[in-house]
């Protein structure tokens, strides 16, 4: 049976990896190499590297991690942060990617998911969306979720699976940071219409937040989280030993 | 020496880091000469069948591809490299593939219509993640992982009515070829080069091939 996938979430600038509570005051965490690495050996089943820098030189210094990590790991690597054009996505596949995730740069020209997906095939395209409540109504955030698009956060998934990402990462900012659980709510609303997977983002604090995630909400195939797993609060192992008790399938290393 | 076929489809990186990481020298390579020279080869792909079966053709790519599972000398194809191994595929129209191994390429989507199972899964297309291979034979590919390992699959159409070159399985609302093999022809549905230690346990099996 196919297995619940857990993803450790890397943000990287400067070529350290970093975390925001609520995406404001980041703090130094670790190397990225090197973080991966612990993660594929303790059975992480996927990493995303989140690149957050801005200069050339930042960008330069990523995609050489890049590189590095796709030598030395060999899970699934998802690039995401800063990629706006066809040629963002041959940059970082060059360098080892296996999906690409496209957020701000698919609002800004909503046209790059259908082209991307044309050249490089549905499953290396990856949506990820920066989902808040406002007045009731879930919308889509831009800029690591600073500027309110007004976009209708379902309409847009729905878009985006149709003109070809071929799975979908879903943050909410209500829970992301606050360790309270995952947003059970909004999820099962993105599970209701996209055909395609879903990984959820944004909430988990703890082990018991997985097995609610995964219990809940069936259509929910991945539980993507990076603090909780780069401070050893939770341990891999231990949560996909905790899924398997709960009858959640899980591969175990 | 091993050589990857080169033919413009798919991304090699990963695929030569893991050779390397298995201490095995690879090239990647269009030319049919080097081809033949090589000690094993491995043919790649993501995208479409059609597409992928007409470039090989067009550089005569499939004749060599024959020529290579004659002379005995140890072949393996990965994903769409894997399909075009069969006699043909279903995906958009009827296309023709090298006929190396026996079976035919169709929609997961059909083949789960056709299965007995519980319509409520509701499994998503393609099948996207970890699933377990269930060894059904033995074979030299297997050498160092055993049966229930977990290997990394992204795919849309899997091999059907394959006979007895079916080498392993995976449970996915039916049971999709995983595995596919007969002599020195080897094909993998899923991508060894992105399935740790199993996966590149997997190719060094296979790079340990004479």
């Amino acid at each position: 049976m196919i297995t619940k996938r857990i993803i450790p979430c890397l943000d990287v600038k400067d070529g350290r990896v970093v975390k925001g509570i609520k995406f404001q005051g980041l703090g130094d965490v670790d190397s990225p190499v090197r973080l991966a690495r612990l993660y594929s050996d303790s059975g992480a089943d996927e990493l995303v590297f989140y690149d957050i820098t801005a200069s050339a030189e930042g960008r330069a210094l990523f995609t050489d991690i890049l590189t590095e990590t796709a030598r030395q790991v060999f899970i699934p690597l998802t690039v995401g942060g800063g990629i706006n054009t066809l040629d963002d996505f041959d940059r970082v596949l060059k360098c080892g990617a296996d999906k690409v995730s496209v957020n701000s740069g698919a609002i800004r020209d909503p046209r790059l998911i259908g082209e991307a997906a044309r050249k490089y095939g549905n499953q290396c395209v990856v949506l990820s969306v920066d989902v808040k409540r406002v007045n009731g109504a879930f919308r889509v955030f831009a800029k690591g979720g600073r500027e309110n698009t007004g976009l209708d956060a379902m309409e847009w998934i729905r878009r985006g699976v149709g003109d070809g990402a071929g799975e979908v990462v879903v943050n909410s900012i209500d829970t992301d940071g606050v360790k309270q659980g995952f947003d059970l709510e909004m999820l099962q609303k993105v599970c209701e219409i996209a055909k395609v997977p879903v990984i959820a983002s944004g909430g988990a604090g703890r082990t018991e937040d997985f097995i609610t995630l995964f219990r809940t909400i069936p259509g929910v195939d991945a539980g993507l989280a990076a603090s909780i797993f780069h401070f050893g609060e939770v341990k891999i192992r231990d949560l996909k030993l905790e899924m398997q008790q709960n009858g959640i399938p899980a591969r175990i290393l | 020496m091993t050589a990857i076929v080169d033919y413009g489809v798919g991304n090699l990186f990963s695929l030569l880091c893991s050779l390397d990481a298995i201490g095995e020298q690879a090239v990647v390579t269009p030319d049919p000469d080097e081809l033949r020279r090589a000690d094993r080869v491995i043919l790649p792909g993501v995208g479409a069948f059609a597409d992928a079966a007409s470039r090989l053709r067009s550089q005569n790519l499939d004749l060599t591809l024959k020529d290579i599972a004659e002379s005995r000398k140890p072949l393996m194809g990965i994903c769409l490299g894997m399909q075009l191994l069969f006699e043909k595929s279903m995906e958009y129209g009827e296309h023709e593939g090298l006929g190396l191994l026996k079976g035919t390429v169709r929609p997961i989507e059909e083949i789960l219509r056709e299965s007995e199972m519980d319509p409520e899964r509701r499994l998503k297309i393609p099948q996207m993640g970890w699933n377990a291979l269930r060894l059904r034979k033995k074979s030299p590919l297997f050498r160092y992982i055993k049966d229930g390992d977990y290997v990394y699959f992204v795919h849309s159409y899997a091999a059907t009515d394959c006979g007895d070159s079916i080498l392993a399985d995976t449970e996915y609302g039916a049971n999709l070829t995983a595995c596919a093999g007969r002599d020195n022809v080897f094909g993998c549905q899923f991508h060894p080069e992105k399935s740790g230690q199993v996966g590149l346990n997997i190719l060094r099996a296979f790079c340990e091939m004479e």
